[in-house]
This record gives C-alpha cells, structure tokens and sequence, in this order.
C-alpha cells in the first residue's frame, strides 16, 4: 500500500536533467490541499527548482511542522527521506538532523502560524545558530489547517472571512531575521515561479540559513476582498525593484557578466546572485538600508519581493564547531570511544 | 539547654572506621573544599566513605552542610545520627548543637563566646580560636576567611588520625600550580593541626585508621561518570538546555569530548586552529523542548544523541517524546530528578519523576526507564542506554537523582571491555534495500517488534515520510481504526519485549523472609542496610531493587512472594508502588510504601522504623 501518487500518462518526451531524470522524479504524491491554495504553486516551484539543478533525490532532506504548508514535503521528492515534525518544532529537528548529517540538502516547509507563533523562539534561534537549509515559509496570514483564525502575520485592519478585522501587529519574519543575524532573507509571492524558482535556487546554494517567505494565498479562508494575503492584494500591491537573478557557479563561465552596475555577490560554492533594477542607494549587504527600505514600503501598503539581505560572510553551525566534512553519523565507532588504556588513565583523576 | 533532635531510644555508637559527622557551614565561603579534602583523605587511607552535599538554591550566604559517613563495612548511606559535628555557622548554631548524638562532640570557633543556654552536657564542645588564627597569620581578607576552612580541617586531621601525608599530597595536587596558595593552605592546616594536639585528646575514641577497602575504586559523581558513558557509548550530538542539577553532566561531556574527541588533520601544523576537526556537536537549546528536538533529529539521522535535563525540563519536552514514541526515534534522556513540583527545591534530591517519565507525552505512550543506583551503574547504564535505545527505535530514560548526580561516591573503578561493538538496532543500508523488493517504514518488524528503519541519504528506495500524524505499517497517513490499531498495538508489545533487554533487577535473599523489601535508585545502600538491621531485629527480609522499566515477571513474583511487601522510594504518591501496581497487575494494597521525600538523602534508620511500625501495626 502505498500513498496516492500522480497518475504517469506518458506525455511527449519530458526534458531530463544532467542526472537523466525528468520533472516527474521531482514529484512526491497527490496534493490533498484545497484546490488553487497557494502552497501547491510552491510545490510545483520547488520540484522545478530541484529538477533544474539536478540535485539527486536521495541527497535531498525535508522537513516541516505541522500545518497545511507543512503537509507539501510529501508532495515533493519523493526519494527523499521527509520528517512532518510537531507544530512549531521544525527548527530544533532540522538542527539535530543536520548536525548528524551535514553532507545533505536541507529544506524546510513551514507556515507562519508554525514559524510565527507557537515555533517562532526556535526559528530565532535558528536564525542565530545559522544552520545550513533552505527555509520556505509560506506565508498566508491565517490557520488554515484549523480553519482560518488570524495568524501572527496578519496585518492589522486585514479583514477575516467573517469580516472581523485583526487589531494586533503583525510579525515580519523578514525583519525578526534583520535583527536575528539571519544571513539571507528573501520575500516572494506563490503566484510568481519566475522570481520563486531563481530565490530557492539561491537558496540552496547559500552556505547557512536561508529564509524565504512566500505570500501563499489561502483560497478557503484569506483570499476575500480585505485580506492583505490573497492572490489579488499581492497582485496589486507587490513590488519587484529588487530584480535577482541566480547564476549557478558552473553557468558562470559561460554567461557574459552584466553589462550594467547591477550589484553582483559571489556565494561561497561560486554562484553568483545578481541584484537588478535596484532602486538608488539599496545594498542588499546594509542590514539598516534593507530594514529602512522593508519599512517604507510596508508603511505605503507595498510588499517588497526578492533577495532583500544577504550576508556573504556567512558562517554556518558546522564551521563555528569545527566538525569534520563528514556526516558525524558516519564517523566510525573505533573513533569515537578512547578504548580501555585511557578510561584508566581517566580515572587516576578519581583516585 | 536546647532539646535534641536526636532519636534517644536508638542507640548510637561510634567505633573506629564507624562514625558519622556533619559539617554546617555558610555557603560561598570556600568551605567545599576542605570538605572534600577531608573525605578525599579518608577514601585515600582505603576507608569506605561517603560525602553528601546538602547545599541551598543560592550562590552566598545561605546555611550548607556536608556529611561525611565512614563505615568500613560500607554502609555509606546517609547516617543522621552525628558523632562530630563542624558547626561553622552561627545561624544554624542551635540545630546543629541539637543535632549531635549524646556523647558526640561539637567543634566550634572560639574567637566569639557560644550562648551557654545552647550548651548540652552530653556533649563535648571544642572550641578553637580559628577566625583569631587566621587574622593574626594571614594578611589579605579573602585569605582570612578561605583559611579557615582548611584551619579547621587541620584540626580534624588531628582529632581523627587522618594521615598527614594524604592530605599533604591532596594539598600538593590540588595547587601544584599555585604555590602561594599551597603554601596558606599548608600552614592553615599546621594551625588547626597543631591547635588540637595541644588542647584536645587526639585522637578521639572514633576516628580513621587505614584499611584497604578502596584500592580498586574510585571516587566519582553520577554527572561525570554518566558524561563517560556517553563518551564511550559514541554518543556525537547533543542538544541541552542548562539545569540544576542535571548541568555538570553535558558540562562533562563537553570536557572529555575537548579532549578525546579531537582528530587531528592530516599535514596540518600541530596547534594550529585548524589542526583538528571535533567528532562531536554539542548544541546548548534555547530550552528543552529544542533541546530534545535536536536530540530527535539527530537520532532520526543516525546519530547517537542523548540529553541531559531535569523535572522541568521533562515536563517541557512530552510533546516530543510523545513524537519520537509514535515514530520510533532512538533517544537518550538523562533525567537527574530534583525535588519537584515545580521548580520545587532545585538543591535538594528526590525520585518524583517515575510516573512522568514512564508515561510522558499524550495519548498512549510507555516508555523504556533505567534507574542506576551509583556512579558505577551510571557509566554502565549510559552505554546499555544508547543500545536499548537504538535496538528498540525508541526513547530510553536514565533516571539518575541529585544525590548520585553531585555526590561523589566510592565505586569500583570503571571497566571498559576493548570488543565491545554497540548495538545499533537493525538500520538497513543500501545494500539490504536493494535486495528487497519495496520498503514499508514499519511493516516487517522482528521478534521483538521493531521493524528495520532507514536513515536519510538511504537509497531513494528508502525514503519515506515520517509522521507523527496517524500512520499505518506502511509508513503512510491512515484514519482507519484497524490500521491505526495495529501499530500501536505493535508498540506496546515492543515496549513489553524490552523487559529482557534491560538491567534485571538485584535480589538479595535471607532464609526464611517473609518480609520483602523493594527499593530503586539511590536508596539502594540505605534499604541494603536497613535489611541488615532489621535482621539483627529478628525481621528477615527479602531485598529487590529494580534496575528498569518495563518489569520482568520476577517483580510481580517477588511481591506476591512476600506476606509484607515494602516498596521504598523517594516521593511522595508511592510512584515506583503504583507502576509496579499498573503494569504488573498486582493489587497496591499488596504493597506498603515507604515515603521519604524531604529532599535529603534516604536513611536506613527512616526504613526500619517505617517498616517495623507497619509490621507491628499488622500484628
Ligand atoms: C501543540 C499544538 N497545538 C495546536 C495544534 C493545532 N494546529 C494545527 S495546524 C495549526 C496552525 C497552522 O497554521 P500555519 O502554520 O499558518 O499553517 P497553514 O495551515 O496556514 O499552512 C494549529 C494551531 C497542533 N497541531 N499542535
Ligand atoms: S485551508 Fe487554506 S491553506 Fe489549507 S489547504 Fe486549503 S487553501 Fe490551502
Ligand atoms: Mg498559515
């Protein structure tokens, strides 16, 4: 017995990648979302993503809290190993998981009621700790899961589906990251796989934490006329001046660099990130431009997307431990326990 | 004239390597270490000794006290009945004073008169001048109080027959690379030392005489000797949130992984930071529901990982246990209980933790409990913990107490056995995928109901989504009752099967007892004396002290054996009585407990009154 999965109708030939497979080993099962929730749009973005970059399955491991975002790792890859955590736990899990194996690809899926609210003491401190995975936070104001009470970020005066309006501030992960030592914040909309596909890939390519929160409608419960997250207050209100682009290092060679003063930041593996039409004076490296320039907009009703922080200089938990290259789950046992001769040596001590 | 709070009808003796002393002092004034110098001393003269640690929640200022037993039978639980009391404290002058059994004697500082309505005539006062020596012989003011600790050390050097040698080395080793200060401490003890051969009778009629009872044990606390196990065990990642008393234990983790968890790198220059990568990762949590988080990452990921933590801690992390239960992660969790509830009394030891533990988490949860009675079974126990763990995909608690955890106990050195290979459980690799036609999470399970699991970076054959959602064998979502119910059924057959895997328990019988007596933990010495003199009473009693959860068959055997049955613990809802009740079946009225729940470790003499007042009550 197995979970529902896609029916394969064999289309036309599928593109594969450089590992010869095609978008469909990207796949996970049947999504069991409401139809048209934004967290789907997301699926299909990060399937594409990993498909893109041919990042073999098994090297890839997700994870999640509880929630309907955190449901959508079983909708992708499904050769990766997944774990659908507690609500509000993602963050400890992933850092446990990667502190036993660092030699894998991390993502996590979670929602801003999981990441905001009940987990919002650990995401801080995943922040702080820089542990290296890829952050998606799928962002729609509400509980969906438990059917539409107002989350942590939702803004005040946006409107509920009975019309009742929220009256308390709303949180900003993007600027709890600022202050957080986050080192790569980044802001998207679901509806957008152009901006989506290019931030995940800069994403996974970053050496430590990448946050990306993604505006992910909800249709059954926040996307009517007074929410500020649904489908068309995002298609109104979102604003793109900080157009990125994702360069893998091995594409580097081959695409001529830009011609105009766009800002460009090499990333540790040698990708490179590329900041077009930046508005005069942004430097995705000054925390208090980013911050300054988050707020603005936010006070004009504006949601700014695209790589808004990037810390180049990033550490992760890893190299602050000084740990091996090697998953310390593959360190073998004759290396870890000192044998006999030194625990009697030990216990002179004891004496 | 101040009342005793001595027991008058039980009679009290003092003997050579028989004795008991009780040292008062105000904490934060550099008392702990002359403490300890002197029950180093005696366990160095081969004595069998104990020192307990009754100390307050508070970094200054509030009344501590140290106990020192000698009994060279090895009868080194908590006496309460003191012979020599080190009474250094005036706010607790009048308890103390109280506390000396008839006969005994009280050693006190002289420089300010004592009230005469303390006095008692059953007891002998010494007085010695000590805050007066340390003002005309040290100059700095730290040094005039810190000395007079070691002061009075000397002086029980003297009264005691302590070997003078033993302590010079101790001193020697304990400031080889302070030289100044080896020279206060060693003229500090010359004055006290010298003070009482000239005024007292040294040595008193109890005191120290060498033996050779200790030459194959050490001296350890359950923190750092639980810390060694986990070294040893190949624990790498730890995820720990700081608490007393449960902080020394990943704090001596850290330190033994600092030193022999460090590979060097190849052609890399000796010294240099970059010289060696650390086989280990220990991540201090925001608190302990992270803490046990990271621990179950980490386990899922196919590392061995444990944490350490007390009550509190316990009652933040069910929400996950509960997650690691239902999934089947292996994790290891140290709890060195405190007294609770609540943030409860944070110094002070208890066993209330037994209940929360064996059930912690909502829904139906039971989990695997292993209760080490002293250091020695700490390290033992941490090893078998990790394996337990791992062999059963499911979390194991330590459950250690305050007084094993910060006490320093005598036990036989550690013994580690160079082919010892752990027990990882059954993992499959890519291999063993590839031989299978498909992989179910939790379908195929063995004869003790475990079913092999993957970990992530397996073979995409491997891959499934872990859930602690509603899950059938498959691994996949289920709401079907008949589906849900076969795994759950499944882990508590599991649980049941782990009986035989852990630590039996250890029985000790007389001919012809009718009485049994069962005890867990650190009570174990305590409730081993008690039998002794209940015997001497005519009382023969049968002695069980369980070493786990779940029970073996002989627990259930073991009460309906006996006419009496004691269950003996420390707290207060007879937790260990009422596990033994649920999971063995047998009535709880078949058992009576005994309670000791102060905060203070257990004494043999609050059981024999416990028990024989019970069994003259029945008679
Ligand atoms: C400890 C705990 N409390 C409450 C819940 C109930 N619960 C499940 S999902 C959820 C909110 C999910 O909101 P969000 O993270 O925003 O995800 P969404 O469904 O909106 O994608 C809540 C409160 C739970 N699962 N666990
Ligand atoms: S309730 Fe909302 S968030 Fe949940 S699946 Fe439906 S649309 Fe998506
Ligand atoms: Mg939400």
């Amino acid at each position: 017995m197995k979970s529902p999965t896609k029916p394969i109708i064999p289309l036309a030939v599928l593109p594969k990648n450089e590992l010869g497979l095609t978008v469909r080993d990207y796949e996970g099962a049947m999504s069991t979302l409401c139809a048209g929730c934004g967290h789907d749009s997301v699926t299909a973005a990060i399937t594409q993503m990993f498909f893109e970059i041919s990042m073999p399955p098994r090297d890839i491991v997700k994870l999640s809290g509880i929630g309907c975002s955190s449901k959508t790792p079983t909708y992708f890859v499904r050769g990766a190993h997944g774990f659908n955590s507690a609500h509000g736990r993602m963050a400890p899990i992933a850092t446990g998981a990667n502190a036993a194996n660092r030699e894998l690809t991390m993502i996590g899926i979670s929602g801003d009621g999981d990441s905001l609210s009940i987990g919002m003491g650990h995401l801080a401190h995943l922040m702080r700790r820089n542990v290296n995975m890829l952050y998606v936070l799928e962002n729609n104001g509400v509980y969906g899961l438990t059917k539409g009470q107002f989350s942590a970020s939702a803004d005040i005066g946006s409107r509920s589906k009975r019309g009742v309006a929220n009256v308390v501030a709303p949180i900003d992960p993007i600027l709890l990251g600022l202050s957080m030592g986050a080192t790569f914040l980044a802001r998207s909309f679901s509806g957008d796989k152009a901006q989506l596909i290019p931030l995940l890939k800069a994403g996974v390519a970053h050496r430590g934490l990448a946050i990306i929160d993604v505006i992910s409608p909800c249709v059954t419960f926040n996307d009517h006329e007074g929410s500020t997250k649904s489908y068309r207050f995002m298609r109104e209100h979102e604003i793109k001046e900080i157009e990125t682009d994702f360069v893998p290092w091995e594409q580097e060679i081959a695409m001529p660099r830009s011609k105009d003063d766009a800002k460009e930041i090499t990333m540790h593996d040698g990708s490179t990130v590329r900041f077009r039409s930046v508005p005069e004076g942004y430097d995705p490296r000054d925390r208090q431009k980013v911050e300054d320039y988050i707020r603005e907009h936010r006070e004009r009703g504006e949601v700014a997307t695209g790589l808004l922080y990037l810390n180049e200089d990033s550490i992760e938990v890893h190299e602050l431990n000084n740990t091996p290259d090697v998953a310390l789950a593959k360190v073998p046992f004759e290396k870890l326990c000192p044998g006999s001769a030194v625990l009697a040596k030990i216990q002179e001590s004891f004496r | 004239m101040t009342t005793t709070n001595v027991d008058e009808t039980r009679a009290v003796h003092a003997a050579v390597n028989d004795f008991a002393m009780k040292l008062a002092n105000v904490n934060g004034t550099g008392s702990a270490s002359a403490n300890s110098l002197l029950m180093q001393a005696i366990f160095r003269m081969g004595v069998p000794v104990s020192g307990k640690n009754l100390f307050p929640s508070n970094i200054q200022g509030l009344p501590t006290w140290y106990e020192i037993r000698v009994n060279k039978s090895g009868y080194t639980a908590r006496a309460l009945d003191y012979n020599l009391m080190v009474a250094m404290n005036s706010q607790t002058y009048a308890e103390d004073i109280a506390d000396v059994a008839p006969g005994g004697y009280l050693l006190y500082d002289s420089s300010w008169p004592l009230d005469p309505d303390m006095l008692r005539d059953d007891v002998t006062f010494l007085g010695v001048p000590l805050a007066k020596m340390c003002l005309d012989n040290f100059t700095s003011p730290r040094e005039r109080v810190l000395m007079k600790n070691i002061a009075y050390a000397g002086v029980l050097v003297a009264l005691l027959d302590i070997d003078l040698e033993v302590i010079a080395t101790l001193l020697d080793e304990s400031y080889s690379r302070n030289e100044k200060l080896l020279a206060s401490n060693q003229k500090a003890l010359r004055l006290g030392y010298d003070y009482a051969q000239e005024h007292f009778t040294c040595p008193l009629e109890f005191h120290v005489s060498p033996m050779d009872e200790t030459t194959h044990s050490i001296l350890i606390d359950g923190n750092t000797a639980s810390a060694l196990g986990c070294l040893y065990a190949g624990a790498t990642v730890t995820g720990w949130y700081p608490i007393t008393p449960a902080t020394a234990l990943m704090d001596n983790f850290a330190a033994f992984c600092a030193k022999f968890r460090r590979e060097p790198v190849d052609g890399a220059v000796p010294g240099a930071p970059d010289s060696y990568r650390n086989n280990y990762l220990i991540l201090q949590a925001e608190d302990e529901i992270a803490a046990i988080g990271m621990v179950l990452g980490a386990g899922w990921s196919g590392a061995r990982t444990f944490t350490s933590t007390s009550g509190p801690g316990i009652s933040l992390m069910s929400e996950l246990l509960g997650l690691a239960y239902y999934t089947e992660i292996p994790a290891v969790i140290f709890d060195v209980q405190r007294t609770g509830p609540s943030t409860g009394m944070p110094t002070r030891t208890q066993q209330s933790d037994i209940l929360l533990c064996a059930y912690a988490s909502h829904g139906d949860t039971k989990h695997i409990l292993l209760f080490p009675a002293n250091p020695g079974e700490c390290f033992d126990f941490a090893v078998k913990s990790f394996d337990v763990a791992e062999r059963f995909q499911t979390p194991v608690f330590v459950l250690l107490d305050l007084d094993i955890g910060m006490n320093d106990w005598v036990v036989p050195e550690l013994t580690w056995d160079d082919d010892f290979v752990p027990d990882r459980g059954p993992v499959l690799d890519d291999q063993d995928l590839a031989e299978m036609a498909e992989f179910f999470r939790y379908a195929n399970a063995d004869e003790n109901f475990v079913a092999a699991r993957t970990v992530p970076g397996s073979d995409e054959k491997g891959a499934y989504f872990i859930r602690g959602s509603g899950h059938n064998k498959f691994g996949t979502y289920t709401e079907i009752p008949a589906e849900y119910q076969e795994v759950v059924d499944r882990l508590k057959n599991k649980h049941a099967s782990a009986a035989s895997y852990v630590p039996a328990p250890v029985v000790i019988r007389r001919e012809g007892a009718t009485v049994g007596l069962i005890t867990l933990g650190s009570c174990d010495l305590a409730v081993r004396e008690a039998a002794d003199l209940l015997s001497d009473q005519g009382v023969a009693a049968d002695f069980m002290r369980v070493r786990a959860f779940p029970f073996v068959e002989e627990v259930r055997r073991f009460v309906e054996e006996h006419e009496h049955c004691f269950v003996i613990e420390q707290n207060r809802d007879g937790q260990l009585r009422s596990l033994i009740s649920i999971e063995t079946g047998v009535a709880i009225e078949k058992m009576h407990p005994v309670l000791y729940y102060g905060g203070f470790p257990l004494s043999a003499h609050q059981v024999v009154t416990s028990v024989t007042e019970t069994l003259e009550k029945s008679r």
